[in-house]
C-alpha cells in the first residue's frame, strides 16, 4: 500500500484508474490517448477529476494549469510533472 | 390582470450600504472588491487560490439591530431585513392591520444561513463540542429572511422563501409580481439576501475552480472567474391601483416575467434555456424584442457562462442583439448568489428611471464569442423604456425579468 510515486508508469496507473472511478467507466476503457469526448469529460468532471487527483498525490494543481487541460495525456504528464516536484507548501498555494 | 408596478427599493452591498449610494457607485463604475475577511474573529483561518471578494467591508449587525436581535439572525436574514427597512420606507406604505395580514412576503435565497451552520459544524467536528449553538437551526433556515421581515414590520400575510441557486430572488420576483397581478395579493415585498463569506463555503466555491484569482471581468477575453459578493436586496412590488389609490408613485412595472429549465447539466448552462426564459419574458411583457434597449446580464465572468449568455441573447433577439446595450454589474456588486437577481433587476430600475447604463468594469478586450456591447467601463447616459434582468442558475434554473419604465 506505499506505491512508488518516483516511478511515473505507476502515477499513470494511478491517473488512469481515478479518471475510470470519476467518469464511473471501466478502467480498461480509460488509456493516455483516450480523449475527453470518448470518456463523456465536461469541464465540471474535469474539475472533479483534478480535485480527486489532488487528494490521491497529495498535490496542487493551479488554474492556469487547469485551463490547459485537454485531454488524459495532458492530465497524466502534468500530475507525473507536480509529483516530481514534491508536495505544496502553503505561501505556493496562496499565490496560485 | 393587474400591473405590478415596484414602489419602494432597499440595496445593502459591497458597492452601497442604500439605493442612493449604490447608484452612485453604479454610475462610477466602484469596484467592490475588497481582500476577504471572515466577520466571524472565532473562524479557522483560510488559506485560499482568491484572496478578495465583493464583502460590505464596514457592516456591523448592532448598528442595524439591538445586540440580541442580531444573535438571532443569521448576516444573510439582517441584510435581508436591513434591505426591507428602506424599501418600506422609500414606498411609503402605512401599515393598517389589514393591510398586515394581506400583504405576502417572498424572498430567495441560495444558501440561507449556511455560515451559521459551518461555524456550527467547525465546533464540533473540528473543535470536539459536543453539539453546535442552539441557534443553528433557526439560523440557517433559507427561510430566516422572509421571517425576519415578518417580524420586523409585523406583516402575518403568506410568507415564503424561493431556493434556486444563483436565480433565487429573481425567481421570488417574478412570483411576487405574478401574485400581485393575479389579485392574489394587493403588496408583496419581495427579493433576497446572501451571505456568504465562511471558511467551508468559501473552499467549496474555490474547490469549483470559477472564482477569479484576480478581478471579475465580465465578457472580456481574458475573463478568469467571478466574483463572490454578499448582499441584499427588497423590493415593495404592488398593484398600479393599489399605488395610485394611496399616492404612491411607483418606480418601475415588473411588465414580464419569463422562467424556464434547461434540463441539461448541472453547472453547464445552455444557451437555448436561457434564449426561451428570455423569449417567454418578452411575450409576457407583450413587446417585441427590439423595445428592448438595455440588459443587465447574468454575467458572471466565468468563460462558459459569459459566451453561453451571448449566444442566448443572440438567439431571443435576433437582429437586435447587436443594437443591445449588456452589462454585468456583477463586476462590480460581485456575484451575490441568491439575491443576484434583486440586486441587479435594483440597478436595471435605476438604469431606467435615472437615464444611464451601468457599464461593465475591468473589461480589457473583446472575445469572439462575446460580440455585443457590453457598456465596457464607462457608464453612458441612456433613454429607454425596457430594460431586462437575466438570473440563470446552477441546476438550469433561468429567471428573466422585463422592467418598464413608469
Amino acid at each position: 500500500m506505499s506505491p512508488d510515486l518516483t516511478n511515473p508508469e505507476e502515477v499513470s496507473t494511478r491517473v488512469l484508474r481515478i479518471i475510470a472511478d470519476n467518469q464511473r467507466k471501466d478502467v480498461s476503457l480509460v488509456t493516455i490517448d483516450s480523449s475527453f469526448e470518448e470518456l463523456g469529460i465536461d469541464s465540471m468532471d474535469a474539475v472533479n477529476i483534478v480535485f480527486a487527483l489532488e487528494n490521491e498525490f497529495n498535490i496542487n494543481v493551479p488554474d492556469e494549469e487547469m485551463k490547459n487541460i485537454r485531454s488524459v495525456r495532458d492530465i497524466v504528464e502534468g500530475v507525473q510533472k507536480l509529483v516530481a516536484a514534491g508536495p505544496p507548501t502553503g505561501p505556493e498555494k496562496a499565490a496560485a | 390582470m393587474h400591473r405590478a408596478v415596484v414602489t419602494g427599493i432597499g440595496v445593502i452591498c459591497a458597492v452601497g450600504r442604500n439605493l442612493t449610494e449604490f447608484e452612485q457607485a453604479l454610475r462610477e463604475g466602484r469596484d467592490g472588491r475588497v481582500p476577504m475577511h471572515s466577520p466571524d474573529p472565532n473562524a479557522e483561518p483560510w488559506d485560499l487560490r482568491f484572496t478578495h471578494a465583493a464583502q460590505i467591508h464596514d457592516y456591523v449587525a448592532t448598528d442595524h439591530f439591538a445586540p440580541k436581535e442580531a444573535d438571532m439572525l443569521d448576516r444573510f436574514a439582517q441584510l435581508a431585513v436591513v434591505a426591507s427597512r428602506e424599501a418600506v420606507k422609500q414606498s411609503g406604505i402605512e401599515w393598517t392591520p389589514e393591510l398586515r395580514e394581506t400583504t405576502a412576503i417572498v424572498t430567495g435565497s441560495c444558501i440561507g444561513g449556511q455560515t451559521t451552520e459551518d461555524r456550527g459544524f467547525v465546533e464540533v467536528y473540528k473543535r470536539g463540542r459536543p453539539r453546535p449553538h442552539p441557534m443553528t437551526i433557526p439560523k440557517t433556515m433559507a427561510n430566516a429572511g422572509a421571517s425576519g421581515i415578518s417580524m420586523e414590520l409585523g406583516i402575518t400575510g403568506p410568507a415564503f422563501t424561493v431556493a434556486t441557486a444563483c436565480a433565487s430572488s429573481a425567481h421570488a420576483i417574478g412570483l411576487a409580481s405574478g401574485m400581485v397581478r393575479s389579485g392574489m395579493c394587493d403588496v408583496v415585498i419581495a427579493g433576497g439576501s446572501e451571505a456568504t463569506f465562511s471558511p467551508g463555503i468559501l473552499m467549496a466555491w474555490e474547490s469549483m475552480r470559477v472564482v477569479s484569482p484576480t478581478v471579475c471581468r465580465p465578457f472580456s477575453r481574458d475573463r478568469n472567474g467571478m466574483m463572490l459578493g454578499e448582499g441584499g436586496a427588497i423590493m415593495v412590488i404592488e398593484s398600479l391601483e393599489h399605488a395610485e389609490a394611496r399616492g404612491a408613485k411607483p418606480l418601475a412595472e415588473i411588465a414580464g416575467v419569463g422562467m424556464s429549465s434547461d434540463a441539461h447539466h448541472v453547472t453547464q448552462p445552455s444557451a437555448e434555456g436561457a434564449a426561451r426564459a428570455i423569449t417567454r419574458a418578452l411575450k409576457d411583457a407583450g413587446i417585441g424584442p427590439e423595445q428592448v434597449g438595455y440588459v443587465n446580464a447574468h454575467g458572471t465572468g466565468t468563460t462558459v457562462n459569459d459566451a453561453t449568455e451571448t449566444r442566448a441573447l443572440h438567439q431571443a433577439f435576433g437582429d437586435h442583439a447587436a443594437r443591445l446595450a449588456v452589462s454585468s454589474t456583477k463586476s462590480m456588486h460581485g456575484h451575490t448568489l441568491g439575491a443576484a437577481g434583486a440586486i441587479e433587476s435594483a440597478a436595471a430600475i435605476l438604469a431606467l428611471r435615472n437615464g444611464f447604463l451601468p457599464p461593465t468594469i475591468h473589461y480589457n478586450e473583446r472575445d469572439p464569442e462575446c460580440d455585443l456591447d457590453y457598456v465596457p467601463n464607462q457608464v453612458r447616459a441612456w433613454d429607454g423604456e425596457y430594460a431586462m434582468s437575466n438570473s440563470f442558475a446552477f441546476g438550469g434554473l433561468n429567471a428573466v425579468l422585463v422592467l418598464r419604465r413608469l
